[in-house]
């Protein structure tokens, strides 16, 4: 079995890696790339916990093949934070309490991020269906809402960071 | 020193800071169990059996060892017999025997996904290849799943040295009842005599799974002196180190557990799975073996609760006052013993001051794995039968169903059906903030229904241990013993903060491995922050006292004549003499002189737990043409004796509350009639998803806990007992229906519409 | 996962090739998301998979002037956000935008929704209420099948060997004439459809309906169209009796299963809501245009 060598950008740095075709993304990400924030939840697509943004379209990591990335512009959990400068939805997940025991929150801050880039002003209802396929089993959400409608304000500058 | 008292007294308690490792959890930097990788390390998978009940033939693994890649394989074989003795290092207490054969099965194979072999290989792929190579000859046998069934005469029998314990004469049978216990007060028949009105319901549940977003993972390396390092996300590393100490056959001190983050237990985690098999591979394999199960491998062979059967029967007289009370429970074990049907029939009437009652209890095997702790484990069960029997109580007597929880209400000084006192309970605080809440009082509209169901959780205390440590810059290290599932990190360093009267950003806690702090029991029973948090305020006071007597010798006056106050030492009254107030910081710079580093560890088996309950109100909306049940509105009003973190604490009752919903709506368990799962994964088991639910309302109430510090109760179990039956009062008060079998999916409701849509037109 | 080869051609003749010519059984990977949860269940064991994203116009609608004409591999997100479709056919991108989470948008395709051939598939009985045709490209050229024509049994198409489909046209919507499609699922988002229902209907200038297309999901091995349900809307309005005769023609149509997703008798009930459902949006909608 001879590995495809793929080349890609993610978090906006140039990655190059060797994969078998059957390795998924997500699969190249932890155990190829050493990019352990993306979480392998469910390896079918319905927990959201591998979320992972790929030129500009919020998908599962789980998904998608390592060979597909090539060519591609990937965003992680990883490269949401602008250096120690915390995203405004992860301060506020921060400051929410929106998360407990942490394995949903890469995905969802993710998935959130994606939501807030194409929807400033998302409306409750448009958050909670957006994010419907990021599963937590701590929460209950309502903290997380909370925190993604406050972040958004905060990008709208409308609240303070 | 006790803290209890008016909260504006406490600065740190109470607050709602940034907990300490949020930062790493939002950037993805948090190491959980999968995310941990060791040099050389293998990849592990387990061979699981296909069949539900099986006896094992042969098990042929040349081929896979002669795979190209592959390093070790074991199978039961590299297991020593493990005796049946009771261990009691996890959640609830287990036969170490059982524990053992169910991460490796011995002889039969008694549910679909019971692991029957494993391999370690250097890559995932080539371990998957060989697990095809694994050659296993089993004859299938006829197999049971349903409690009822299993407890039938000529059921299909698990183990051939089970007998019913608790039944006199000692039967001489095997049976699938392990054991039936019962809980007697007065004299039932009496009081059935007595009674006005008396009604009799059954109802059912599914087995349901914690399901947790993490799968379980480890990583495991045994050295060929038999030092063995063990990273895995658990509720409890001493519970790894202990348990796959005895099932590999290891002495204890050889095993470093060190806790992962965890992503979810709710009790799954509370006992191992993989662990010994790790161990056992790495031990032959002389490298690191790394295993992390699929999320296929979470349903098919972890333990889910039990499905059930809860006969409730209740009398009172026509003005609501009960005058007996009967429960009947029927739990599934799983393949071994141990459902939790001592807490089930425990927790039935806690909520009740009846003068008669019996609850009586059957812990049942069946081919499924073995039901692991799940959030309150056998309460959310019991009370679903009862909140529900209480509800059509008072429909069947004209009485508002809040007014008649309160006229039955437990309350201080009364006697627990199951024997004991109660003493600081705030169950009526609770029905006090339902009937004073907004949400009672707001309108519904058609096709709306609104249900009210209380809880009850026993908490828990436990062995804890704690340090704390004074650093050289007067910052403060303290470490824990219990993995952080909710938040509790944060709490430790509040309470440490507040005894020390520093700000809580000058103290790291940490959770220590088992080399690095005192034996801990389980993360679970809602004890961390009374247990944990009471070692951990146990030791900041022993660190005052030894800051107290430093300063005594920088000031060189006795160290009675010392005070310590707002992070300082200050001389106790003018007689002391005239001394600047010595700061933390100040005195730990000094530390060397005056007589070596501050530290204190405190190791304890707390007791005083203070007991939980909670009142929850629900209002749904029924889709008549469809059966959807949609949830409109929310309430957990929960008595938590004292919120160390509110954030926290609202965040423990918002999510035992979706659990519940779940539960209540949509998730169970889909067997063929080959006993193997349909549904072993998120799509077709179904948990609620963000658009699924609305702003879930908190309401703490405070009925302090004399005995713990800060007068915390456990509160993350409570909020999951409640909502089955709040859902299940709110669709009977939406459509006049009674819904009495878990779940309460969409082809339930609708049939339960149809059935009674004849009887509806005749009642016009 | 089990091993695999893949190749990612770059013109449709190149992909041909490959799929014609690889000796097991060979898989087109569009947006991915039931191949590799079927790669990873075990339920499929290609020997090659044939990423076709790279081919131009494999993603991508352009409208022509009597059709859209969608690229097999476009991902829903792409199809939700493209105003004149949505305009044009709101049923059938409802439909798509149903397709599991936004992160499944982000890659799910029209093509493979069709060609995964589950009976409960959400975009199909929209797009076949829309009339859709797909363009099959294969080693015999190209050839046109209508939707309806691809989905053969559950997990079955009537492709042959070294067949796929290049792109997807829907034509573009007669004077007054309009679709709808919903689902009937127990949660609010991220299950598989229960009960799928996609009507397109054209209406006169009375608002009597001329034409009409009723299609229903998952409650027969493939999705089905129903000409008795059509029949009991054609030449009338959408009142009470209708509706009913409606209703009535949906469920006599099912033939569904039990299963983990729904029983018969439910699934067949709520095929008869849905219907009702779906023909009143549908009707507004014509009435308005």
């Amino acid at each position: 079995m001879s590995k495809h060598h793929v080349s890609t950008i993610i978090n906006g740095e140039p990655v190059e890696f060797l994969c078998e075709p059957q390795q998924t993304l997500l699969d190249v990400l932890r155990d190829e790339l050493n990019l352990t924030g993306s979480k392998e939840g469910c390896a079918s697509g319905d927990c959201g916990a591998c979320s992972v943004i790929v030129d500009g379209r919020l998908v599962c990591s789980c998904l998608m093949l390592g060979v597909e990335a090539e060519g591609r512009r990937i965003t992680t959990i990883e490269g949401i934070a602008d250096g120690d400068r915390l995203h405004p939805v992860q301060q506020k997940f921060l400051e929410h309490a929106a998360l407990q025991c942490g394995f949903c929150t890469p995905g969802l801050i993710v998935a959130a991020k994606a939501l807030l880039d194409e929807n400033p002003n998302p409306t409750e209802e448009e958050a909670r269906y957006w994010l419907a396929g990021n599963l937590c089993r701590c929460t209950g959400y309502d903290k997380v809402i909370r925190a993604v409608l406050d972040a958004a304000a905060v990008i709208r500058g409308e609240a303070a960071q | 020193m006790t803290f209890v008292g008016p909260k504006e007294n406490l600065k740190v308690v109470g607050t709602r800071p940034i907990r300490p490792d949020g930062v790493d959890k939002v950037t993805g930097r948090a190491a959980f169990g999968a995310d941990m990788v060791m040099p050389g390390m293998l990849w592990g998978k387990i061979k699981r059996s296909p069949h539900a009940h099986a006896r094992i033939l042969s098990i042929n693994c040349d081929k896979a060892l002669a795979l190209p890649g592959v390093k070790a394989v074991v199978t039961r074989a590299d297991f020593p017999d493990v005796p049946p003795e009771l261990a009691y290092i996890g959640e609830a207490p287990a036969n170490l025997r059982d524990l053992s054969r169910n991460c490796m099965a011995k002889g039969k194979v008694l549910y679909e996904g019971h692991a029957v072999a494993a391999v370690a290989a250097t890559s995932p792929a080539i371990a998957e290849e060989a697990l095809d190579l694994i050659a296993v000859e089993y004859e299938v046998l006829p197999h049971v799943l349903d409690v009822e069934a299993a407890m039938a005469p000529d059921a299909p029998v698990l183990h051939e040295d089970v007998f019913t314990l608790g039944v006199d004469p000692k039967p001489t049978k095997p049976s699938n009842i392990a054991k039936r216990i019962q809980f007697v007060k007065g004299d039932v028949e009496k009081g059935f005599a007595e009674a006005d009105v008396i009604i009799a319901r059954r109802y059912t549940t599914k087995p349901v799974h914690q399901a947790y977003i993490e799968p379980h993972a480890c990583v495991v390396s045994v050295a060929s002196d038999g030092q063995c390092t063990i990273w895995s996300s658990s509720q409890g590393q001493f519970m790894v180190r202990g348990y796959t100490a005895r099932i590999v056959g290891a002495d204890i001190a050889s095993i470093r557990a060190i806790p992962a983050e965890i992503g979810g237990g709710f009790g799954g985690k509370t006992i191992v799975y993989l662990e010994p098999v790790a161990y056992m591979l790495s031990k032959k394999a002389g490298r690191p073996v790394k295993m992390v199960m699929s999320r296929e491998e979470v349903f098919r062979a972890t333990g889910p609760t039990s499905g059930a059967v809860v006969e409730v029967k209740l009398g009172a007289k026509r003005d609501g006052r009960l005058t007996a009370a009967q429960a009947v429970l029927k739990y599934q074990s799983g393949a071994f013993p141990g459902s939790p049907i001592n807490q089930g029939c425990t927790c039935a009437f806690a909520m009740y001051d009846i003068p008669n009652a019996v609850v009586t209890g059957y812990d049942v095997l069946c081919n499924r794995p073995k039901v692991a702790a799940y959030r309150a484990p056998g309460a959310p069960i019991a009370s679903f039968g009862v909140e529900s029997c209480v509800d059509e109580l008072a429909r069947e007597l004209g009485i508002d169903p809040l007014a008649l929880r309160e006229k039955n209400a437990a309350k201080d000084g009364a006697k627990a059906v199951h024997g004991p006192t109660w003493v600081n309970i705030g169950y009526v605080a609770t029905l006090e903030a339902a009937k004073a809440s907004e949400h009672l009082k707001s309108p519904l509209g058609p096709n709306q229904g609104r249900g009210i169901a209380s809880g009850y959780w026993h908490n828990a205390g436990g062995e804890s241990s704690a340090a704390v440590h004074v650093n050289e810059d007067g910052t403060v290290t303290v470490t824990g013993g219990h993995p952080d599932i909710g938040g509790s990190r944060a709490s430790m360093a509040m309470m440490v903060a507040e005894v020390l009267g520093v700000a809580y950003e000058r103290v790291r806690p940490i959770v220590g491995d088992t080399a690095a702090i005192g034996f801990s029991a389980v993360t679970g029973g809602s004890r961390v922050t009374f247990a944990g948090g009471m070692a951990m305020t146990r030791a900041a006071e022993k660190v005052v006292e030894e800051l107290k007597r430093r300063a005594a010798i920088m000031w060189d006056i006795s160290p009675e004549a010392v005070e310590w106050r707002d992070g300082k030492a200050y001389p106790a009254g003018a007689n002391a003499g005239s001394f600047e107030p010595l700061t933390l910081a100040q005195i730990a710079a000094k530390a060397a002189r005056t007589g070596g580093p501050i530290s204190a560890e405190v190791q304890l088996n707390a007791q005083g737990q203070g007991p939980g309950f909670a009142t929850h109100i629900c209002d749904v909306e029924v889709d008549r043409e469809t059966g959807r049940v949609k949830i409109l509105r929310y309430t957990a009003i929960q008595d938590v004796g004292r919120a160390i973190h509110p954030s926290y604490v609202e965040g423990q009752m918002q999510g035992g509350v979706t659990q519940g919903i779940g539960w209540a709506l949509n998730e169970e368990y889909i067997y063929d009639q080959n006993g193997r799962l349909e549904n072993p994964g998120f799509l077709d088991y179904r948990v609620p998803v963000a658009s699924d639910l609305p702003m879930i309302a908190t309401v703490i109430v405070e009925v302090p806990n004399p005995r713990h510090p800060f007068g915390a109760r456990g509160c993350g179990e409570v909020p999951i007992v409640p909502p089955m039956a709040a859902v299940a009062n709110a669709i009977a008060d939406a459509l006049g229906v009674r819904l009495r079998d878990l779940p309460m999916s969409p082809p339930k409701v609708l049939a339960a519409i149809d059935a009674a849509a004849p009887l509806a037109a005749a009642a016009e | 996962m089990p091993r695999l080869n893949f190749t990612a051609p770059t013109t449709v003749e190149e992909a041909v090739r490959a799929l014609a010519g690889a000796p097991g059984l060979a898989k087109v990977l569009s947006g991915g998301t039931d191949l590799l949860v079927q790669l990873r269940s075990g339920r499929l064991r290609p020997e090659l998979i044939v990423d076709t994203k790279r081919i131009p116009g494999l993603i991508g609608i352009r409208e022509e002037e009597d059709a859209f004409v969608i690229g097999a591999a476009t991902p829903g997100a792409m199809i939700s956000a493209c105003e004149p479709l949505a305009r044009a056919w709101p049923g059938v991108v409802e439909a798509v935008d149903l397709i599991g989470s936004v992160q499944i948008q982000g890659r799910a395709s029209l093509a493979g929704n069709l060609c995964n051939a589950s009976p409960a598939a959400d975009s199909v009985p929209a797009i076949i209420a829309a009339r859709a045709v797909c363009v099959i490209a294969g080693p015999q050229g190209r050839r046109e099948a209508p939707a309806e024509a691809i989905p053969t049994g559950p997990g079955q198409t009537s492709l042959k060997k070294g067949e796929f489909i290049v792109e997807i046209r829907l034509p573009k919507p007669r004077p007054r004439e309009a679709d709808a499609y919903l689902r009937f699922i127990p949660r609010t988002e991220m299950d598989i459809a229960v009960v799928g229902c996609g009507i397109c209907v054209r209406l006169d200038a009375h608002g009597l309906c001329r034409d009409a297309r009723v299609v229903l999901g998952a409650v027969a091995p493939t999705p089905i169209l129903v000409p008795e349900a059509a029949e009991a809307l054609i030449g009338h309005r959408l009142d009470a009796e209708t509706l009913s005769r409606l209703d009535a023609a949906a469920r006599r149509a099912c033939r569904p299963i039990n299963d983990k997703r729904g029983t018969i008798e439910f699934r067949t009930k709520v095929a008869g809501v849905l219907a009702r459902r779906v023909a009143a949006i549908a009707f507004e909608r014509a009435g308005e245009r």
